[in-house]
């Protein structure tokens, strides 16, 4: 099925976790990694399960922060 | 760490930033930064503020609905990321081993702009890499 990713289209397998694409996508770091699916937020113990559908557009944005 | 770039700002982006960061004291301020580059430069074309949902004057952690907000308008803009600034209230223009511990991407530049003394802000550009910290050129004008 086709999705968006970052922005870019993207060919996966049918009903892929939120957790494979991340897997397939070699992300840096997933663990400081928040997931958008068509700006909906989805909560990490979810990554496991939420799978993806035809058309949706998904984002990967990086826990930013720091201290003085 | 051979991929630090220099970074380019207008003098008018420079002052927006002083202007967000002093308006969010005491806490410290925080936003991204969309340009394009060129070669070794990275030219930036537009700041984006982020609120910081910390609110405190020592830790900044961007707000996700901020970012991802920001990264649909550079998209839309035909910009890339280019890295991320904050603000120090109280503390010089240097990366702390927490801002070093939390940077996750090497790719991004850091620009850390010190209020230590609010009549002469000051900004510095930092490639991070692990626990190593570089300045990188930066070119306010």
């Amino acid at each position: 099925m086709k999705i968006t990713v970052s922005g870019e289209a993207a060919t996966v397998q049918d009903g892929i976790t939120v957790a494979k694409l991340i897997a397939e996508r070699d992300v840096e770091n997933p663990q400081y990694v928040t997931v958008t699916i068509n700006d909906d937020f989805i909560h990490s113990d979810d990554f496991e399960t939420k799978t993806l559908s035809e058309g949706d557009q998904v984002e990967f944005l990086y826990f930013m922060g720091g201290g003085r | 760490m051979s991929d630090s770039k220099t970074v380019s700002l207008t003098a008018q982006q420079f002052d927006e930033m002083v202007a967000h960061a002093k308006a969010c004291l005491p806490e410290e301020a925080c936003g991204l930064l969309g340009g394009r580059e060129e070669g070794d430069t990275k030219i930036v074309t537009h700041i984006y503020n982020v609120e910081n949902i910390d609110h405190t004057n020592e830790h900044f952690s961007m707000a996700p609905k901020d970012q991802l907000a920001a990264v649909k308008q550079m998209r839309a803009a035909g910009e890339v990321p280019l890295g991320n600034w904050h603000s120090h209230p109280e503390t010089p223009s240097r990366p702390s081993n927490e801002d070093k511990r939390l940077a996750y991407d090497s790719k991004a530049s850091y620009l850390i702009l010190s209020l230590m003394d609010a009549d002469q802000p000051v900004l510095h550009s930092f490639h991070i890499e692990g626990d190593q910290a570089e300045k990188e050129m930066l070119i306010v004008e």
